[in-house]
């Protein structure tokens, strides 16, 4: 017996501690999400009653348009994270396979500028779509093509060197044989390449994801109208206007809006850390 | 390793398909050409409209963009090209020019009541001081639009005499029986109900009529000659008010200011140097609170990693044994917290801490009445804690991976050696995870360190510092303090915030740099 406490039994206490730690927020908004009377004081006990008013709300009331910032979210989430996917794997591909010139002021350059966030430029960002939207309306200020292309350009440096970091571990005999047998430079990217690179490429992918639903204050700043608002910034103005009378709704909502990043998620999982430490330390 | 070999067998497999390629690269061609051309296509539409707007900085980097676009993708010389030019497009674009952009901002005083520049301010000071020349002649006028939109006055001077912005016209005229235009040919007159809602450009409206002035109206029935009562001195750039005498000097503040003191608004947007830089030290008002703003960043992102490194540590080190019962449930629920998006989690976290009616107050603690989020030392830990249940996951599959790469002989010889299992741990197991953690826990501080999500949702910043004379609160970043100084309520600060972001800049640039730079000699030392 002692010896499984000093063995095993530490592991489990640690793990069920945290397990406690990590979960019981999650167990609180499930309870509020099905709290009838829907405000953040009747939340404090958990489990009081259990009505699904607060989900029917989310998708029936009209001044409440959930459905369509989920869907904005995932459209945006989900373009930026395949864009973002297919640009960066080819810059971190030029950068691999090529010798160029101006290739180490290149990356050292994308280094550098890949450390400024975009919300310390998100005054210069409202201004440059706002100029955009004079030339090109259909992805300037107020467009989601226009905050998805932002996204691109933000998310291009850190992306690009993980991947390169990646890609410089697949041995280039690879590369050399299959040019030997006559395909060109983008076939061996296309079917090599981005074949071996796939744990990298799924990690950031997902990255991408989670961060765009995550992200508040670009998306804030550029989408103006609620019916175009994300998840992030529609959710934020519900409680930010009535903390307490809107808790069970925004619980709700937070609940589903929660789904498609956890389950995309669990499906990637196992891609993760292989694919940070490996993309990383090759940095 | 696995993955190569695993990958090595794949591509084999593939072999046989890259041999006979010949005959997709036509369908490749003339798809690159048909990609091409719709992009061309676009480009012109874009040249036209920017030519047409007057934007010119557009106009030049759509021409430059397409010419290089075509020439790397149908020369042969340049194959990295190929795979640079899109990424860099969107990078030149929406990072390099905003970082230049703010860059620049930073030595301006650009901001609420400094957005215009010089010529424009000028002229809108000068358009607001206007009024109707005493015993001049009253027009007669309507309000009409163009096919454009834009507004136009529609006058009838005493003469009988009409004009549509100043144009005189004679023919499409409708006159009522007083003899006044009420409609002309190719303008939509506007009913008294679209006055209403469009009032401020009505009263915005002036029609230059040469050195007498300019039309204006009040109420948009009735129009009269209007002189601006400040005259513009262009040699000494001075502004004298005709009635008073008083006289405006053009100051480096970016306003005309008068000996007294008072100012004409607008300003406008001046260069600065390095005031801005200068400010956050010299303004006595600001300094403490800056100081204080920027200690607690380092301490935040500091301690920030160091938590969430440990508890990740910790929790790998006790699920790291094969054959233990339960461990992939705990895995699988522990990362929970790092799949669900983190703004929704802050907000939770938010609620579940709120004083009042708070979850952790009214029923974990039973109906205490912690200030979580209101006492300024309680707020810190809060929004560390919360930090902790974000990140915490990150970290503990970053070391299991890390654990579950330290070669097994390693461990076999410590084992043989008698070493215990502190010593196991503190000579083995902890400087082989740092070596290959390090650049992540570099990156994890530097993302810390603009961690805008979590003070913004949690705690906002607050609770506010009373002394700080910008809304700053304890446990505000410096991201959020920039934040704060460029959306906040009122006196909104561009140039002060960029020059503020620039400093972050250089802070988050120079701790990466030397972070990696020590990283790299962990790994000679140890591997």
């Amino acid at each position: 017996m002692r010896r499984w406490l000093a063995d095993t039994g530490w592991r489990h206490l640690v793990g069920f501690f945290m397990l406690a730690f990590a979960l019981f927020p999650l167990v609180f908004v499930i309870s509020a999400s099905l709290n009838p009377r829907g405000t953040l004081t009747a939340s404090a006990t958990l489990f009081d009653g259990a009505s699904l008013d607060n989900y029917l709300k989310l998708f029936t009331s009209p001044t409440l348009p959930y459905t369509r910032w989920f869907a904005n979210t995932m459209i945006i989430a989900g373009a930026t994270a395949v864009l973002t996917v297919l640009l960066a794997a080819s810059a971190a591909y030029a950068f691999s396979r090529f010798r160029f010139r101006g290739r180490r002021l290149g990356l050292l350059g994308l280094l550098l500028v890949q450390m400024f966030p975009q919300v310390l430029g998100a005054v210069a960002i409202f201004l440059l779509m706002a100029r955009i939207k004079g030339v090109f309306p259909g992805i300037g200020l107020g467009t989601q093509w226009g905050l998805v292309m932002v996204y691109l350009g933000g998310a291009m440096g850190v992306n690009t060197f993980l991947i390169k970091g990646f890609f410089d571990s697949i041995p280039r005999e690879l590369d050399d044989a299959a040019k030997v047998d006559g395909a060109s430079h983008a076939r061996v990217f296309f079917t090599i390449i981005l074949r071996l690179g796939a744990p990298v490429l799924a990690v950031i992918g997902l990255l991408a994801f989670i961060n765009t639903v995550n992200e508040f204050l670009v998306a804030s700043v550029i989408l103006q109208s609620p019916s175009e608002h994300t998840l992030a910034v529609g959710l934020y103005t519900l409680i930010s206007e009535r903390l307490s009378a809107n808790w069970g709704v925004f619980a709700a909502g937070a609940l589903i809006g929660a789904i498609p990043s956890v389950l995309l998620f669990r499906f990637l999982q196992r891609y993760i850390v292989s694919g940070l430490l490996r993309g990383s330390v090759k940095g | 390793m696995g993955l190569t070999t695993k990958g090595g067998e794949r591509v084999g497999a593939h072999r046989p398909r890259l041999a006979e390629g010949g005959s997709t690269s036509t369908a490749a061609l003339i798809g690159k050409i048909a990609l091409l051309g719709a992009i061309n296509a676009l480009a012109v539409y874009g040249l036209l409209t920017a030519f047409a707007v007057g934007d010119w900085g557009i106009f030049g980097f759509v021409a430059i963009a397409t010419v290089v676009a075509d020439y790397v993708y149908f020369s042969k010389r340049v194959e990295a090209g190929k795979y640079l030019v899109p990424g860099l497009l969107f990078l030149l674009v929406f990072q390099v020019y905003i970082v230049v952009h703010t860059a620049a901002a930073a030595f301006t005083n650009v901001g609420d009541g400094h957005n215009l520049e010089k010529p424009r301010a000028l002229e809108h000071i000068l358009a607001v001081s206007e009024k109707r020349v005493p015993d001049s002649p009253l027009y007669k006028v309507a309000v009409v639009t163009g096919s454009d939109g834009t507004l136009e006055l529609l006058a009838t001077d005493p003469a009988g005499q009409v004009t549509v912005g100043g144009e005189p016209v004679t023919e499409g005229i409708t006159r009522d029986s007083s003899g006044k235009a009420t409609a002309v040919e190719g303008y939509r007159t506007l009913e008294l109900r679209d006055l209403t809602t469009r009032q401020e450009e009505v009263l915005d409206l002036r029609v230059p009529l040469g050195a007498q002035g300019a039309l204006r109206t009040q109420d948009g029935v009735t129009g009269f000659l209007a002189r601006p009562t400040l005259r513009h001195d262009p040699a000494a750039d001075t502004l004298t008010d005709v009635e008073s005498g008083k006289v405006y000097t053009a100051s480096h503040s970016g306003y005309y200011e008068a000996a007294d003191g008072s100012t004409l608004t607008p300003g406008w947007t001046e260069n600065v140097g390095f005031d801005n830089f200068a400010r956050v030290l010299t303004d006595t008002r600001l300094r403490g609170p800056f100081v204080s703003v920027f200690i607690w960043t380092f301490v935040f992102a500091a301690l920030s990693v160091l938590f969430n490194f440990a508890i990740g540590l910790l929790l790998a080190l006790a699920l790291n044994k094969t054959g233990m019962k339960g461990r992939n449930l705990y895995r699988s629920l522990l990362v929970l917290p790092y799949a669900v998006p983190s703004f929704l989690s802050a907000l939770v976290w938010t609620g579940m801490l709120n004083q009042t009616f708070g979850f952790v107050n009214q029923t974990l603690l039973g109906g205490a009445d912690v200030p979580w989020l209101n006492d300024p030392w309680l707020a810190k830990g809060s929004v560390l804690l919360v930090n902790l249940w974000l990140g915490f996951p990150y970290m503990f599959l970053i070391c299991t991976g890390a654990l579950q790469a330290i070669p097994a002989e390693l461990n076999e010889a410590a084992k043989i050696d008698g070493a215990s299992a502190w010593q196991h741990f503190r000579r083995v197991t902890l400087p082989l995870l740092l070596v290959s953690t390090a650049p992540l826990l570099v990156a994890a501080f530097a993302f810390n360190f603009n961690n805008f999500t979590v003070i913004y949702f949690v705690t906002g910043g607050g609770p506010n510092l009373p002394e700080a004379p910008i809304t700053l609160g304890s446990t505000d970043l410096l991201i959020s303090m920039v934040y704060k100084i460029a959306f906040g309520g009122a006196g909104r600060e561009w140039g002060f915030a960029s020059a503020m972001s620039a400093m972050i800049f250089v802070i988050v640039a120079g701790i990466s740099a030397f972070g990696l730079r020590r990283t790299r000699s962990l790994e000679e030392t140890y591997s």
